[in-house]
């Protein structure tokens, strides 16, 4: 089921359009990369995605609805948006900023109920970060916070998940941890993921398919094995690509070339 | 703001006492300063002469007839309206501290407290109904003034869609300067009512008795207990105005009440009180350092705060020059100017919160 749908989607910042006549479409339980140079808009595509970017052309759909007849309120219930771990205050616990994934779900003098409590406690059990509860987000390291950020998202009760460069400045463990938990998400929940990523062999090995960003239009979407091509990325990214299966699983890794 | 994990379960398990241990400092700090001034009452007599008022004890009087015509017409309704005005700032501050997501931000600092003071000394140039005047239309004209000093400010500090300290705290500095000129400006050119602005523009209490109390009154309460409940929300606005968007806060809507509420309390403050500074920045910022950033207790610590600040501050406002008495709003000035430079300095270094 189509739960995410970009129909000739333009936006901008004033004067500068970003992205231009996007047609795109993510499914349940589908993850989506998108990748694309630095600038092309790919933080942006998320923040449109989650509805707080005017568009100036098109209309992007929640499982048919359009985002912009919305509330604020309505589309969070619907869209998680997980954003990248930098400057969160400190000053929280992780159990804090998981319940406040609730706040769609309570009106601005209500207290967090009994099932908020729990809806929070369940969202960080199946991301692993029930044993940060008491602490505060600021001790965590980058990799544990993106983990609580994932778990506030999922509190939010989605069915779709936007994600940016969500292992951007974590180690190779991190990442993995991240993405494994990302898809076991995607598989077991039924979430639709759209997620700016920056590492083509992370996309290779974790993306159902891939939408290729280019001077501020769509270039491609495919599987990762159509889209992640020598010929493609040459001539979107301005380098020599190579790319050659992995012998050990067959997923193409991405190289630059002399 | 990293910090240590001890010293953070040290503030969340403190916080279950603080509030008793703020409401006997402010009962402390409201009888040192109901007994100071220039008939000294000394504490146990005052406390003597406030029961025996209740009628629940029969206490022999053996203190002179006046004492208790100072304390009970002069001193009691002072004192109340400096815990009263104190809560009132310090509620303000940290609310548009969460606001502003900036420990800088204070009614004073931001030009509130000038432009609330400019309203307010409009609405005395013109001859309104006496009654009407003090209870109705000086904090009516004084909210206004906040309101579009906050406005103005605002705009003028963003850059881009961020409003960095430096420019919020120049725009701040330029508008207070400006709106204050102004203001002396009106009072030289109207002479009659020159010496009584002065004086309360200076956080000088000048009205006396029960009338200020009562007039402000409606203010605080519906102001201050709805920022004390608005806590959880403003949490979720630290994280940013795109983040608390996706989280499904309406950001524009909760952000206009926010400024219109605690606008309205610091107005309501200048109003019945004069301008006095700091007080809205100095004491959130010793409730955060003893019990943390999270507004749900923030804005209810640093409220009761307030008024054991205020109290005394007055109290030493009348003790150093007596027998006559310093405008508190030169003492907490004294006192939160170099806090002020200390925590500019200090926040520079804390990256997380610019």
């Amino acid at each position: 089921m189509t739960a995410l749908k970009f129909v000739n989607t333009s936006f901008g910042y004033t004067g500068r359009p970003v992205l231009h006549d996007l047609c795109l479409e993510v499914q349940n339980g589908e993850i989506m990369a998108v990748v694309g140079p630095n600038g092309v808009g790919k933080s942006t595509l998320i923040k449109a995605a989650s509805g707080i970017l005017p568009l100036t052309n098109g209309d992007i759909q929640l499982e048919g609805t359009s985002i912009s007849s919305m509330s604020l309120q309505e589309r969070a219930r619907k869209v998680g948006v997980v954003p990248q771990a930098l400057h969160l205050p400190g000053t929280f616990t992780a159990l804090d900023v998981v319940l406040m994934g609730r706040t769609a779900y309570l009106s601005w003098f209500e207290h967090e109920r009994q099932e908020d409590i729990n809806r929070a406690r369940e969202a960080m059990e199946r991301t692993g970060t029930l044993e940060y509860v008491e602490r505060y987000v600021g001790e965590l390291s980058g990799g544990e916070q993106q983990r609580v950020l994932i778990a506030r998202a999922l509190a939010q009760d989605p069915d779709i998940m936007l994600l940016d460069e969500p292992t951007a400045h974590l180690d190779l463990h991190h990442q993995d941890r991240i993405l494994k938990l990302v898809r076991k998400l995607a598989a077991e929940q039924g979430l639709a993921v759209l997620m700016a990523l920056h590492d083509l062999n992370l996309v290779a090995r974790f993306a159902d398919r891939v939408a290729l960003l280019s001077n501020a239009a769509l270039h491609s979407v495919g599987e990762p094995r159509e889209v992640l091509s020598a010929d493609l990325l040459a001539e979107v990214y301005a380098v020599n690509i190579h790319v050659f299966p992995n012998p050990k699983n067959g997923y193409p890794i991405v190289t630059t070339a002399d | 703001m990293e910090q240590s994990s001890a010293s953070n379960n040290n503030r969340s398990q403190g916080a279950r006492w603080a509030p008793w241990v703020l409401l006997i400092l402010v009962i402390l700090t409201a009888i040192l300063n109901i007994g100071t001034g220039s008939v000294t009452i000394p504490p146990g007599k005052a406390v003597q002469i406030l029961i025996g008022r209740t009628g629940l004890l029969e206490i022999g009087k053996d203190w002179p007839g006046t004492w208790e015509t100072i304390l009970l017409d002069i001193r009691l309704p002072h004192t109340v309206l400096i815990a009263m005005t104190g809560m009132a700032l310090a509620a303000s501050g940290s609310a548009y501290q969460g606001l502003f997501r900036n420990p800088l931000a204070d009614p004073y600092i931001l030009g509130i407290a000038s432009g609330a003071g400019l309203g307010a000394v409009l609405a005395m140039t013109v001859e309104w109904p006496y009654e009407l005047r003090n209870m109705f239309f000086i904090p009516a004209a004084a909210l206004l003034g906040a309101v579009l000093t906050v406005i103005l400010v605002y705009s003028m500090a963003r850059v881009g869609r961020s409003t960095p300290v430096s420019t919020l705290i120049l725009a701040g500095v330029a508008v207070s300067s400006f709106m204050s000129a102004i203001s002396s400006l009106i009072m030289i050119l109207s002479k009659e009512e020159l010496h009584r602005a002065v004086s309360w523009l200076f956080g000088g209490f000048s009205l006396g008795g029960w009338e200020p109390v009562i007039a402000s009154l409606p203010y605080y309460l519906v102001g201050i207990p709805l920022l004390m409940s608005l806590g959880r929300p403003l949490n979720v606005l630290q994280f940013g105005d795109d983040q608390a968007r996706q989280l499904g806060l309406n950001v524009e809507r909760f952000k206009l009440v926010i400024v219109v509420t605690a606008s309205m309390i610091a107005a309501a403050a200048v109003s019945f009180s004069g301008i006095i500074g700091f007080v809205g920045l100095v004491v959130p910022h010793v409730m955060r350092l003893l019990w943390g950033s999270d507004y749900r207790k923030l804005i209810p610590l640093a409220t009761v705060g307030g008024a054991i600040f205020l109290l005394l501050t007055d109290t030493v406002a009348r003790v150093v020059v007596s027998p006559s008495v310093l405008p508190v709003g030169v003492v907490t000035s004294v006192i939160g100017a170099p806090f002020f430079l200390y925590l500019l300095r200090k926040t520079r270094r804390e990256i997380g919160y610019w």
